[in-house]
């Protein structure tokens, strides 16, 4: 008989290609990947088959959850633009330096006379629970309104453009805060906007 | 030059044979393949699941001088009264009196959303029976009603129920008392 010959392969694989892919992969992911920033207001959104995406820029987005309503525009320079006028007209004056630190707020829910004592907080401190208590939007003291129209003027103003509006309302939401929600944006002739939802992935 | 010095810590000097190591060059890549590919998951699990959807909701102007309302015939509206509880009330033509309904139902596929499909095919047959051109035009047009009882989920699934049906004239509109009362005497207000 013959004698069968084993032949003596190494077990070992090969790994560098597979490495050199490994990582090449994962740099392309951590390049394009946004990172997710913990908000103020934590949101769980409703679920909705409808997949449009929203807009990365020029959006300020309306976080409605326990009657509380934050808000928060996105780019830097129309933040500033937004605090100082809003400044103006509520008689509060910011430093250069709170503007600065206020540009790096994603998303705040306080009173405007309260804003000074939130940017000089810690950033960890700020998204801690019951810190902001929303802003003010009843028919006696509405800065919501004004918060809305002065982003919307100054994204106008600087790059000659509506801005979009976002509502993130929590799936739990009463309906009537959002009405009133939508009815201050409806009064400024804002009719057109998104609303947040997560996708649906259970069968509806 | 930089050289590096291995091994021979001044034991034999002069003359001696300096064996070096026959170690081997390929170094083991397995747990740095298992950590990068741990790391790709973790960012396409991060990245897909942080882009948020979202639906378009287009409301009427209010600012607009109003015209004259545009008259819709009674059977061509459906209107569905959002109640508590994740139960809506819907009704075909006016409340006071309705050419059918109103009826309690839920949200979904088992619940409001043949009954919007098979209103919507009425609808369009009796336009088509009737020569309309533009049957778009003279569509079901339904009218949500949201009460205070019901939350912004019962809201957006309503709005998502219009998408998937494919109705393209909807309205929100304030809640009148009479509807409040069909919501009350259903026990869902």
């Amino acid at each position: 008989m013959a004698k069968l010959k084993m032949s003596k392969k190494s077990t070992k694989v090969d790994m560098t290609a597979m490495c050199d892919m490994a990582f090449l992969l994962l740099s392309f992911f951590i390049m394009t990947a946004t990172a997710k920033v913990p908000e103020a207001l934590p949101v769980e959104t409703p679920a909705s088959t409808v997949q449009t995406k929203l807009p990365e820029e020029n959006l300020g987005t309306l976080s409605i959850a326990n009657s509380k309503v934050f808000y928060g525009v996105t780019g830097r320079e129309v933040r500033v633009e937004t605090l100082k006028r809003m400044g103006e007209k509520y008689g509060v004056a910011f430093t250069d330096d709170e503007q600065k630190k206020f540009s790096l707020i994603d998303g705040f829910g306080v009173d405007i006379r309260q804003m000074k004592q939130l940017i000089a907080m810690k950033n960890e401190d700020r998204m801690k629970e019951n810190v902001q208590p929303g802003i003010p939007y009843d028919s006696i003291n509405n800065q919501l309104t004004d918060w809305i129209q002065i982003s919307r003027n100054v994204t106008k103003d600087l790059d000659q453009k509506d801005l979009d509006i976002a509502i993130k309302g929590d799936a739990k939401e009463e309906y009537p805060t959002v009405k009133k929600v939508l009815d201050i944006l409806q009064k400024q002739s804002k009719n057109n906007f998104f609303l947040v939802t997560g996708l649906r992935s259970e069968d509806f | 030059m930089a050289e590096l010095n291995t091994g021979d810590g001044g034991g034999k000097k002069g003359g001696g044979k300096v064996r070096s190591k026959k170690s081997n060059p390929g170094v083991d890549l397995t747990a740095m393949v298992d950590l990068a590919f741990l790391l790709i998951t973790f960012f396409i699990l991060t990245t897909t699941l942080s882009k948020p959807q979202s639906m378009n909701l287009a409301l009427p102007d209010e600012n607009k001088p109003e015209e004259t309302p545009p008259e819709t015939p009674a059977w061509r509206t459906l209107t569905i009264v959002l109640g508590s509880n994740d139960k809506v009330i819907w009704y075909q033509g006016g409340l006071d009196n309705p050419i059918d309904g109103p009826v309690v139902a839920t949200y979904g596929k088992k619940g409001i959303r043949d009954l919007i499909i098979n209103k919507k095919k009425y609808v369009d047959d009796r336009n088509k029976a009737a020569g309309e051109p533009d049957l778009e035009k003279v569509g079901i047009t339904v009218i949500l009603k949201p009460s205070e009882k019901s939350n912004y989920k019962n809201f957006v699934d309503i709005l998502d129920e219009m998408a998937i049906t494919g109705v393209k004239k909807y309205a929100t509109v304030d809640i009148t008392p009479e509807d409040i009362k069909s919501l009350e005497t259903n026990s869902i207000y």
